[in-house]
Order: structure tokens, then sequence, then C-alpha cells
């Protein structure tokens, strides 16, 4: 085991994907020369050259379409937009080609194409550069969606994407890159669909992903102090999303929170939600909670923002809620 | 339909002959087909325009790549795309291409090259970009075309793919089906600039041709795509064409002038073709056999998909993602 960034796991994955498979390319705004806007991919077009890793003019409509071409045409492209926000210029390539290329030409051919996507807050990065707009692209047939929230699963997620043969968005979170953790020496893909339990506990279940993660792991302390044994579930992927050990995990505890820093209203945890009103309903002991921002914009001030993104206070008053 | 070069002028002039004819009986033979109920949904047909798919696939072969626009059944018959598979998509058979799950907008068959019609205006563009990225990047000499139409010069990606292309010194053929009309608007209302005017923003070669000459589009395009093959960089054809039809079947086209209507048969590449051919002494009844047996071909292919089931749903739900192995 060693410790490394959450940002450098994503470096390490692109380089030993590349240098296992010649049909791995790379390209994106900044990504070769500059080493992306978050350097997730320093050093791999010295590496690999820049024939494999190439930095595109500011186009994202071209850049996902050209993955999807790429993928139909021998090679197994790994585009990236620079923030989530603006995955709103490449929607068409998303939506309407890459996820349909399969269904709609009769299954005869797939798409294997990764595209690398950072959302949320936190830094103050404003109305159009912090938004999580994840719930978007699970609601799409065709697409897959992962979201890491640590550093061996930053790795192993990507790894997978890249190894699939369908279109996987991987969204980071722009608050994780600098994160340390463990990983292993000689780390594997981490398998699309199957959730970790991240915290082990008695009394009720909080459900979340991605930077929220850490949100709820600071929850889950604070309830401890006070008795309160919470078991936490890190989905990794949204879609498909491991609804056999989310049920598991409530028919452990009986109570169930669903957090995330999307916006609420309409948001994964909706899904979630739902599904366990139905699949476990004989399972509840209380009303499933939703924890999410506000339905407004991410504000740009750090007074604004601090309080639009859900805290540990909201989810140990959501746990609360499910005890009442 | 995918043809061997023909070194006589004859033959390979009633090579293009036959695949051009081949598109025409087919789309006449959907136009009927809708009429009467038997095709599902919105066709788009490209009666007139048949000389620049034709044209352009002369040059092309089973590793190079194309992909079109919802006006598509032209480039992906002249592409060599199976003629059964072709009808039984369109009329929605589980044996079509797409299995039914595409229908006229999304004929496609990636095996040969064919990298989908396709129901959004100048989508086809980047994907066609990507193709090409990845014959450069793998080393071949394959090129990657888009058709697309007049209409979609004014979709944004355009120009972003027109950039990338001379950029990176793509092989990628831009081929335009300039017919005039942007759905159902004249489109020099909606353009300001011209294609060639496009091109030369970007340094890409641009070369216009009349698109309803198939022999000059063939000799345009075998200039351009073989300038993509020496690693030249993207190349612009314009074919100037007709659309005879309305936007989609339906549209009875009240915004086009009865002059122009009229007019539309004296540009008919078809017949220019075979008047080419009546001048270069080819006796009218080998020309005739060529429509007949194209013919029969094509009422087999209707036969087989009216005998064909109905698509699978089950089939269809368990394709959306790829089936994991093992």
């Amino acid at each position: 085991m060693a410790e490394t960034r959450y940002g450098k796991a994503i470096n390490q994955a692109l380089h030993d994907a590349m240098a296992a498979d010649p049909s791995v390319i790379l390209f994106g705004e900044d990504v070769g020369e500059a080493g992306g806007p978050f350097k997730a991919t320093r050093g791999l077009q010295e590496t690999f050259g820049a024939e494999r890793v190439r930095d595109t003019p500011i186009s994202e409509a071209a850049i996902v379409g050209m993955a999807v071409g790429a993928a139909l045409s021998g090679l197994k492209p790994v585009a990236e937009i620079m923030f989530m926000d603006f995955v709103t210029l490449a929607m068409d390539q998303l939506v309407n080609q890459a996820a349909k290329a399969r269904f709609m030409f009769g299954g005869r051919n797939s798409v294997p194409m990764v595209l690398r996507t950072p959302h949320g807050g936190g830094l103050s990065a404003g109305p159009q550069h912090s938004q999580c707009l994840e719930a978007w692209l699970a609601h799409i047939p065709g697409l897959k969606v992962v979201c890491p929230a640590t550093p061996a699963d930053a790795y192993g997620l990507l790894r997978a994407a890249i190894d699939d043969p369908d279109p996987v968005v991987v969204v980071e979170n722009k608050a994780l890159y600098a994160l340390k953790g463990e990983i292993d020496d000689d780390p594997a893909a981490v398998p699309i669909g199957k959730a970790r339990i991240a915290r082990p506990g008695r009394d009720a279940t909080v459900v979340t992903y991605g930077a929220a993660l850490h949100t709820a792991l600071q929850a889950a302390d604070a309830l401890a102090g006070d008795g309160v044994d919470v078991e936490i579930v890190d989905l990794r992927s949204l879609q498909p999303w491991d609804e056999a050990a989310v049920l598991a995990s409530l028919s452990r505890t009986h109570r169930l929170v669903v957090l995330h820093e999307a916006v609420e209203a309409f948001g994964i945890g909706a899904e979630i939600a739902a599904r366990m009103a139905d699949v476990g309903f004989d399972e509840l002991d209380a009303p499933i909670v939703r924890v999410g921002a506000p339905f407004m914009p991410v504000p740009f001030a750090g007074a604004l923002e601090k309080t639009y993104l859900p805290g540990a206070d909201d989810v140990v008053a959501a746990v609360r809620r499910t005890l009442e | 339909m995918a043809r061997e070069p023909k070194n006589d002028p004859t033959d390979r002039l009633l090579s293009l002959y036959e695949g051009m004819l081949t598109i025409r009986q087919a789309e006449e033979r959907l136009k009927a087909l809708f009429a009467d109920g038997e095709v599902p949904g919105f066709i788009h047909l490209s009666i007139g325009q048949e000389a620049v798919p034709v044209g352009v696939s002369a040059s092309l072969g089973p590793s190079d790549t194309v992909a079109s626009n919802h006006r598509g059944h032209g480039h992906a018959l002249a592409k060599g795309i199976d003629l059964d598979g072709f009808f039984a998509e369109i009329m929605g058979r589980d044996s079509g291409l797409c299995r039914g799950r595409g229908g006229s907008m999304h004929v496609a068959d990636v095996s040969i090259g064919m990298l989908g019609a396709n129901g959004i205006v100048g989508a086809g563009l980047p994907i066609t970009l990507g193709s090409a990225l990845a014959h450069k990047t793998r080393g071949t000499d394959a090129v990657a075309v888009a058709y697309f139409g007049d209409g979609a010069l004014a979709e944004g990606v355009l120009h972003e793919c027109l950039n990338i292309a001379a950029l990176w010194s793509l092989p990628m053929l831009f081929a335009c089906e300039n017919n005039g009309w942007s759905e159902f608007s004249p489109t020099d209302r909606q353009m300001k600039a011209s294609l060639k005017d496009l091109a030369a923003a970007f340094s890409i070669p641009h070369v216009e041709v009349d698109g309803n000459d198939v022999e000059a589009v063939e000799a345009a395009a075998a200039e351009c795509i073989a300038a993509l093959r020496s690693g030249a960089g993207p190349r612009v054809l314009e074919c100037r064409t007709t659309r005879v039809r309305g936007h989609f079947e339906g549209d009875r086209q009240d915004y086009r002038s009865p002059d122009e209507i009229a007019g539309l048969a004296a540009t008919d590449p078809i017949a220019r073709c075979r008047a080419r051919l009546a001048e270069l002494g080819v006796d009218a009844g080998r020309v005739d056999a060529i429509g007949e047996t194209i013919d029969r071909r094509i009422e087999q292919a209707v036969a087989n998909a009216r005998g064909a089931p109905e698509p699978s749903f089950a089939a269809a739900a368990a394709d959306v993602y790829t089936a994991a192995e093992g």
C-alpha cells in the first residue's frame, strides 16, 4: 500500500491504461503540454507522444463527437471536458450519438469511449464552473456514470471505464484532486456498478457518492459521539447503481438517508429513495430523508457557497430525523 | 454494391449508372411503400442527388468510413450496405441492419465503415472527424467522409470540425451536397458565408463541382481522396445538386416556385448519365437491363422484409449496453 493523491491516481490510471493498450488515446482542452487544468494528465504527452495525447481547441461538441467516431473506428478514446458545466455544449454528441449508437445500430457494435469531467463546488468557481449534473447523464439509457470518492476508486473506476465497451462518464470532483488516500501497489480495476461499505454501522444508512462521502464520514463521527452508529454506502457507480447493496444495508439498519452535493430536487437521491420505498418498503422504520443542495444555482461568494453546500450538520439532522 | 475499379471508360460509367439507379429505384420503392403505409415514421429522399455518393464512393474501399445525415439512403447504399438489411430496417423488421431500432434516419453498418445516417443536422461531422483521427493514429491510409447538406453550414460544430481537421491534418473529406435548401428555407436566407469562404478561413482546399454530373463528381472526389491518402490534410468537396422531393415525404413544397419545380427534371443526374452512355454507343437494351436487374433485386428485398418477423422487444432492451462477457 502507498499513499497517493486523487489527481495522481487518475494520472496513474491513464498511464497504466495507455501502457497496456496502444488503442487508448487522450484528448481534451490543455491535457497535453499543460498537463490538464487540474494536472491530472501531467507528463502523459511526454511519455506517450503528441499523437496519443492531444490538446484540442475549445470545441466541446467536436471533442465528444470525435470520441464517438474514434470509438467506432477501433480506438479507445478518453476525452476530457474541463468542467462538467461545459458538457452542455456537447450534449448532442453524448446523448444522441454516444449513448444510442449501440442500440440504434442493432447492437452490432459498441462505443468504447470514456469522458472524464470534474463537477462540484467549494472553490468559489461560481455558477458555471461548479455544477453537479450527473443526474442528467444517469437518466440517459446507454450511458454509464461513475463518481469516485477516493484515490483508490479514482484509479480503479477509471481503469474499468477504459476497459468497458460502452460509453462511461467518469465524474471527478474538483475539491478532491488533492485528497490523499491509500492505494494498492499493484492496483486493479473497480467493477462498475458495485458499491462499497465505507463505514459499517447498525443504526442508520447514509447512501452517498463523490466528495459528499467525506461529509457523511464527518457526520458519522459526530453521531458516534452520541452513540448513533451510522453505516455509509459509497455508491461509486451511479448508472448502473448497486441497488442490492443499498437494500442490504437498509435491511440491517432500517433507516435511510441519501446524500449528494447535487441539487436535491429531481436528483440521483430521488431515484434511490423511490426504489427503496418500493423494494425496501418492509424494511423501513422511518421515512427516507434526502440531503442535497437547495434548488438554486451554485453561488460564488464563500459565505454563500458554504451555506449552499450540504454539510455534516445537515446529514446529522437528517439521520436524527430517521431516528425520531 | 461496392464496385471493382473499372479501367474501360464505358464499363466505369455503366458501373456509376448502376450505382445511381440502385439508389433511385430503392428510394422510388420506399416512396411507394411509405404512401401505402408500409414504411412508418419520417423518410427523407435524396432523389436527384444520387451522383454525389456514387461519385465519391468510387474512390472508397472497405476500410474507409463515412458518416451521413437524415437524407442518407444514397450514402449507405453507395458504401455497399446490404440491400435486404436496408429495406428490412426501414420497414421496421427484425432482419433490418439495426434490427428495427433506427429506421430510415439511422441506417448503419459499422462493419463496412458506414457509421450511420443521423437525425441531427451536422452531427455526423465530428463523428467523421474522430474516425479520421483513428485512421491517422493507427497509421493506415484509410479516409473518412462526412456527407452533409448546406443546411449544416449554419451548425457551429461544422466550424469546430473544419478547424480541427485542418489543424491536425486529418484524412477527412467534407462532402457537401449543396441543394440550396435548409429544410424548408432557401439557404441563401440563412447563411451569410459560403462553404468556399469557410474552407478558405481554415486554409482547406475547396473544390466545387456539378453534383449532378457523376463523372465530374467521381473525378473531383478521386483527386481529393488521393490527397487525403497521401497525408495532405482535409479537403472540402462542394457538390451543387438538386433536391427533387420535399424535406421529408409528405412535404408539399408549396414554398418552392412552380418554375423551379418544373425545371428539376432537366438536372437529373441519371438521365444525363444515360444520355452520355448513348453518346458512347452503349446499347439501350443493355442499359435497360441494368434497371430491370435492380428492380428484381429490390422486389426480392421488399418481399424478404415483408416475410421477416417483427423485432423482439426483449432483444432491443438487452442491447442498450454490451452484455458482460462470460
